[in-house]
Parts: structure tokens; C-alpha cells; sequence
């Protein structure tokens, strides 16, 4: 049988590569990647426990969840053509203008 | 009424704001004019005050309410009445003459307009002390006195000794006006009130204990501000500033507000005659103390600043043993011929181009005639001779003390008398008789200008005549202060008089006839008392060395290892620390999104760890 472990698990996992990927790309498109299995991680984190609970918010929420990181990723991909065009690299070690 | 004493307080205020916006510029003569006209239109309407004061009437106002907190409301009221408009007029009237006399004798000074300033501030901060109804207010024209001296006494502030001389007066008041603060508090803590009247009523209520501590606390307010010993150092060294100042402040007026607190809270002293017996018994060594000291000494200006404190004393020892009109009236007869003598002494110093000492002086009559004249008047008024204003004052006082069977104290103020006149006419005869010194030295001496002369009429007028004002002055104060008896017989009192103007003429028959021939050989001056007094009993040798010296070690000490060593270090630690941190924490600033990613995984993992450590026990 699968219980909510096993979804929680999962989520965990999920979410462990996408920061595993967050520290570890320079690459911007892989970057974007990354953050997308994050967000997924927490969706799915968010729907199996509200369905364990039986309230609707959970599901609501990864609704959400899903619209904003589509929108971010328009926005997003959008910079990134335009970063491209501009510098011709999508590196994230050459985007280093503001040296403290 | 109001009006006048509107006038009255406000004008010398007026000129000294208008003269202030002149104080940086160059010497414009109207703001001496405008503020003698100013401080004498003040002095008029003082007299139009003095002539409304009679048994029935005195004035009483309230200007606004100043501090009301709580229980406490301190109102801005004025009140004239005996006392108080007789220190008014002695002191809107000696003002009016030195401000007339100091258009001469500044004329050359290029802070001519500031010192003018300076001056009228300090009439009107007088004019709050006297006028005042509570002791705030009187605490606050205190304090203004005391700061306007400060600015005058340093008028020529880049001389350093003036300037040290301005300091050492304003840090000896201020150690004796915290006496005075803490009678005040006292007064405020026991009766709730500071008005006069409130004061005075409730007085009587209090246990005995209390009003010593508070007669006594007040006193040595008064300590200070008159220059009584062990505060009277700074007197003499005040003689650094202008000689008009000199004799307005530090003769006729400001010394002299340490009796009039006294005076004023005469009903209070009236209750602890011990204190009273304190202050005369201070008073009488004063008086002894301080003329010694004048005795050999060779300043012109020291000399007169020697015979204020000792006349002082004589004061002190009058209010101490109750007799507060007579005191009074020394006051004002004291401050007409001590300005006098003052002023004239301005005169012989600009004519000898600000030479003090006096052994290289000498026959000074011939060219300064009428100087001469005014301070032989001044001088045989402060010796006490009949018919002069001293022999009425201050003969009530030897009086006053031989009544009181304080015969010590009578006895002192008998030798204090002989020492006065001694010490006055040594002055006079080594300035403006004997040999003429001064030609030697090469010195050219000139009288001084005509208006000067005149505007010192009218003192000398005041110091031969005043005296007969005694039964009216008499009958005038006594409806507001207690009446002094005297059981005196009239026999006794007679032969108190010859005896005290026996010896006062015997002091000046051996100063003029010691000086006539050219005074006391070189041997007196190996003599040890005179080594004594002329050092003033190493009394600021001993304050240097047992005050001032430890004081400065202690304050290197605190000031090298205290403060540099522990307070600055541990603020430039915490600092340092700061910038340091910074320093080192700049790095994670690179600019690299994925390194910047890493520390916010970092942190964020920190603040999980903490969140779980850190969660509310359920």
C-alpha cells in the first residue's frame, strides 16, 4: 500500500535534487530546470497531504503553485533569449557584474 | 506702577540686546550712549518706584507663570518693596555712573560695543536677583550675575592670566552655589513652596534642625558669591578684568548679593541666631583677614579688592547679629565710595598706561588733581570719618557687636578699622603724594577727560552725605525688616564712637606720616609677616598645591589609563570588531548568482536547524 510516506518521501527526494541542482548548474537554462523540480517537489508534497487531511487547500495550492512557476518561466526564459542574444553565453559564472 | 517696574528691570536688557548685534564690529560710540541712557532711565524709574514704596504699599506682580509641573508652579513675580528697591536704586545708580565712566575708559578698546553688552546684561541680571519674589528667580539672576562676571573678568580673554582669573571665579561660585541649591532644595522639600512670602510664613513650622541646615546651606551660597573665606581667592584675581567692572561688580553690586540673601531671608536667619553667630564671627575674621592682606600689598586694584572683602566682612558680621538694616545700609553706603575708589583708580591706571604697582607712583597729584581729590573723599568715607558715609555705617556695626557683648568680634572689627584706614591712606599717599616716582620711569601721566570727572561727582557727592540719610533710610526699611535694639547706653556708645574714629585717624596719621617720608625701609619686606601676608597667608599656594595639583594627577591618571586605556579601547574594540566582520564577510558578496544560491541554501538550512532546536514545547 502507498500512504502519505511514500509521496512525502518522494517529494523529498525531488526537492534534494533540485537544490542539489540549484547549487550545482551554471548553466541558466538547467538553473530553471532545477528550481521547476523544486516547485513540483512541493507540489507534491502539498497534494498528498491535503488529501491525507481531505481539505482541498492542498490541491488549490499546487494549482497555484503551477500557474506562478508557469508565468515565472515565461518571464524567466524570456531574460534568458535576451541575456543570450546579448553576451552570447547563458553561463551563470560570466553574469558576475556586481562584485562586492 | 507696573510700568515703572517694567522699565525698570527691561531697559538695561534692551541695551545690552541692542549693543550684542554691535559686538563684532568696530567701536561705535552710540552703543555706549544708548546703554547708559538706558540703564539711567532704569535708574529714574527706580526712583519713581522708591518714592511710591511707603509702610502700606509695595508692589507686588506676576509677570507669567514660568514652570508649573505638578505641584510645583514657579511664577516670574516681582516684587518691590523696602529692600529690594533700595538695592535696586544702589545699583541701577552706580551702574548708570560706570557705564557713563567706561564711554572714557573704553574708548580705545576695540570690543568697545561688547563690553557695553556684557555690561547691561549684568544690570539686568542683578536687577532679577533683587527684584525677584522667589528664590528661583533669585537663583537664576544668580547664576546671570555670575556668568556676566565670568564674561567680564575675561573681557581681554586672550590674556591668559584674565582668562584663568574668569574661570577660577565662575568654578568658586559654583562650588559654593551647590550649598545654595541644597538650600534651596530644602526650602522646596520641607514647605513646597519657593515664594518668599509662602517661605517665610511656614518657617516658623519647621523644626529647629531643619532651618539651621537650610540657614547654613543658604550661607555658604552667600560664602561664595560675597567671597568670604575660604571662597575669597577669587576676588582678588578678578582684578584682572576692566576696572569698571571691578567697581560695579566686584564692589558695589554682585559681591554684595551674598547680604542681601541674608538680608532677604532675614526672617529665617532670625530664627537660628547661632548660624547668625557663625556668620558674624566669619564676617569679623574676614574683616581682619582681608585688610591684613592689604596692608602690604603693592597692587593698586588688589588692594581695593582686599578692602571690598573686608568690608564685606563688617557686612556679615551686621546681618549675622540680626542688625540686617545697618547691613544694609553699608551696602549702599559702601558701594558709593568703593565704586569711587574703583573708578579713580581706572583714572591713575590709564594715566599711567595700566601701571599697578603702586611704589612706582607717587606725586601723582600734580597732574591729576581731581582724581586725587575724589579718592581721598572715597578713602576717608571707607576709613569711617565724620561727617563721611562709612563713620554712619559702619560705626553702627562696631556698635551692633559691642551691644551684642560679642566683644572679640567688636574688638576685631576696632583693629579691622585701624587697618582700613591705614591701608586707605598709604594707597593715597604713595599714588598722589610723596616723591615722584613716576617721572623717574619715565611714565607721563594725564588726567581723565573731563565727562568722566563729572560723572563721578555724584558719588562722592553720595559718599560724603549719605550718611545722613540714616534715620529716614532707618525708618524706611525697618517696616519689613525687624527693628534692631539697641540697650546701649548713650555714654558708652559715645565713647565707642571716639574710639573707633581715634583709631581710624591715628591709622591714617601714620600712614600719611610713615609715607610722607618715604614709607618703610627695604627691612620690613625680609620680615616673615610680611612675607605671610603679602603671599595672602599662602592661602593660593596651598589651594594650588593641595587642590588644584592632585586634582590635575588625578584627572591625567583618569584620563590616560581610564579613559584612553578602557573606555576609548573598548569602544574602538566593538568597532573594530564590526569592521573587521565586514571585512571578512565582503567575500560572499562576489556577485556569482550560484555561490550566492549556495549561501542562501546555507542559510536557510541554519534557519531550519534553528526553527526545530528552537520550536515552543507543545
Amino acid at each position: 500500500m502507498i500512504g502519505l510516506a511514500h509521496y512525502l518521501v518522494l517529494s523529498g527526494i525531488l526537492f534534494s535534487i533540485g537544490l542539489f541542482g540549484v547549487m550545482k548548474r551554471k548553466n541558466l537554462l538547467m538553473l530553471f530546470f532545477s528550481t521547476e523540480i523544486l516547485l513540483n517537489a512541493v507540489n507534491i508534497g502539498f497534494v498528498a497531504v491535503g488529501r491525507f487531511y481531505g481539505d482541498m487547500s492542498g490541491q488549490i495550492f499546487a494549482f497555484f503553485i503551477i500557474a506562478v512557476a508557469a508565468s515565472e518561466v515565461a518571464v524567466g526564459l524570456g531574460l534568458i533569449v535576451l541575456w543570450y542574444k546579448r553576451t552570447g553565453s547563458i553561463d551563470l559564472d560570466s553574469l558576475q557584474m556586481m562584485k562586492g | 506702577m507696573e510700568k515703572y517696574l517694567y522699565i525698570t528691570l527691561f531697559a538695561p536688557l534692551v541695551g545690552s540686546l541692542i549693543a550684542a548685534f554691535f559686538a563684532a564690529k568696530p567701536k561705535e560710540l552710540y552703543t555706549g550712549i544708548l546703554t547708559s541712557a538706558l540703564v539711567g532711565i532704569s535708574f529714574l524709574s527706580s526712583i519713581v518706584l522708591l518714592n511710591y514704596v511707603d509702610a502700606d504699599t509695595i508692589l507686588h506682580v506676576k509677570m507669567m507663570d514660568w514652570i508649573s509641573v505638578g505641584n510645583l508652579s514657579i511664577p516670574f513675580g516681582f516684587v518691590v518693596d523696602q529692600v529690594s528697591i533700595i538695592m535696586m536704586v544702589t545699583v541701577t545708580f552706580v551702574s548708570t555712573i560706570v557705564h557713563i565712566y567706561s564711554i572714557g575708559y573704553m574708548e580705545h578698546d576695540k570690543s568697545f560695543n561688547r563690553f557695553f553688552s556684557y555690561l547691561s546684561a549684568f544690570v539686568f541680571s542683578m536687577l532679577i536677583l533683587v527684584m525677584s519674589d522667589n528664590f528661583i528667580g533669585l537663583f537664576i539672576g544668580w547664576e546671570g550675575v555670575g556668568l556676566c562676571s565670568w564674561m567680564l573678568i575675561g573681557f581681554w580673554y586672550h590674556k591668559q592670566s584674565a582668562s584663568w582669573a574668569a574661570n577660577e571665579a565662575f568654578i568658586m561660585n559654583r562650588i559654593a552655589d551647590l550649598g545654595m541649591l541644597m538650600g534651596l532644595f530644602l526650602i522646596y522639600w520641607e514647605i513646597g513652596s519657593f515664594q518668599y512670602d509662602i517661605v517665610f510664613a511656614n518657617i516658623l513650622n519647621l523644626n529647629i534642625n531643619t532651618v539651621t541646615w537650610i540657614g547654613s546651606f543658604l550661607f555658604i551660597g552667600a560664602m561664595g558669591k560675597s567671597a568670604q573665606f575660604p571662597f575669597h581667592t577669587w576676588l582678588a584675581d578678578a582684578m584682572e578684568g576692566p576696572t569698571p567692572v571691578s567697581a560695579l561688580i566686584h564692589a558695589a553690586t554682585m559681591v554684595t548679593a551674598g547680604v542681601y540673601l541674608i538680608i532677604r531671608a532675614s526672617d529665617i536667619y532670625f530664627l537660628i541666631p547661632d548660624v547668625g553667630y557663625v556668620i558674624a564671627s566669619l564676617g569679623a575674621f574676614v574683616a581682619v583677614f582681608a585688610a591684613s592682606m592689604a596692608l602690604v600689598n603693592r597692587d593698586l586694584k588688589r588692594i581695593i579688592a582686599y578692602s571690598t572683602l573686608s568690608q564685606l566682612g563688617y557686612m556679615f558680621v551686621a546681618a549675622g547679629l540680626g542688625a540686617y538694616w545697618i547691613a544694609l545700609f553699608h551696602l549702599m553706603t559702601h558701594a558709593f565710595f568703593k565704586s569711587l575708589l574703583f573708578l579713580g583708580a581706572g583714572n591713575v591706571m590709564h594715566a599711567m598706561n595700566d601701571e599697578l604697582d603702586i611704589k612706582k607712583m607717587g606725586g601723582l597729584y600734580q597732574s591729576m588733581r581731581a582724581t586725587a581729590i575724589l579718592m581721598t573723599i572715597a578713602s576717608i568715607a571707607l576709613a569711617g570719618i565724620y561727617p563721611f558715609a562709612g563713620f554712619f555705617s559702619k560705626d553702627k556695626i562696631l556698635e551692633v557687636a559691642f551691644n551684642h557683648e560679642a566683644y572679640l568680634l567688636w574688638f576685631a572689627l576696632f583693629i579691622g578699622a585701624g587697618m582700613t584706614a591705614f591701608y586707605s591712606f598709604r594707597l593715597v599717599m604713595m599714588v598722589f603724594f610723596g616723591e615722584q616716582v613716576h617721572k623717574r620711569l619715565g611714565f607721563h601721566p594725564h588726567e581723565a577727560r573731563p565727562f568722566v570727572i563729572y560723572a563721578l561727582t555724584p558719588l562722592a557727592l553720595l559718599s560724603i552725605v549719605a550718611g545722613f540719610l540714616e534715620y529716614s533710610f532707618h525708618a524706611f526699611v525697618i517696616d519689613l525688616l525687624r527693628d534692631y535694639k539697641f540697650t546701649l547706653d548713650h555714654s558708652v556708645g559715645w565713647m565707642l564712637i571716639v574710639a573707633t574714629t581715634a583709631i581710624a585717624l591715628s591709622g591714617i596719621a601714620f600712614a600719611v606720616y610713615k609715607y610722607k617720608r618715604g614709607g618703610f625701609g627695604a627691612g620690613v619686606e625680609s620680615l616673615g609677616i610680611y612675607k605671610l601676608l603679602v603671599n595672602q597667608y599662602y592661602i593660593p599656594q596651598f589651594y594650588n598645591n593641595a587642590i588644584l595639583k592632585p586634582f590635575a594627577a588625578i584627572s591625567t591618571f583618569f584620563w590616560k589609563q581610564i579613559d584612553l586605556k578602557i573606555v576609548d579601547a573598548t569602544v574602538d574594540l566593538i568597532g573594530k570588531m564590526f569592521y573587521n566582520a565586514g571585512g571578512k564577510t565582503r567575500q560572499i558578496q562576489s556577485g556569482n548568482l550560484s555561490s550566492m544560491l549556495r549561501w542562501m541554501v546555507a542559510g536557510i538550512a541554519v534557519m531550519l536547524v534553528l526553527a526545530i532546536i528552537l520550536r515552543p514545547m507543545v
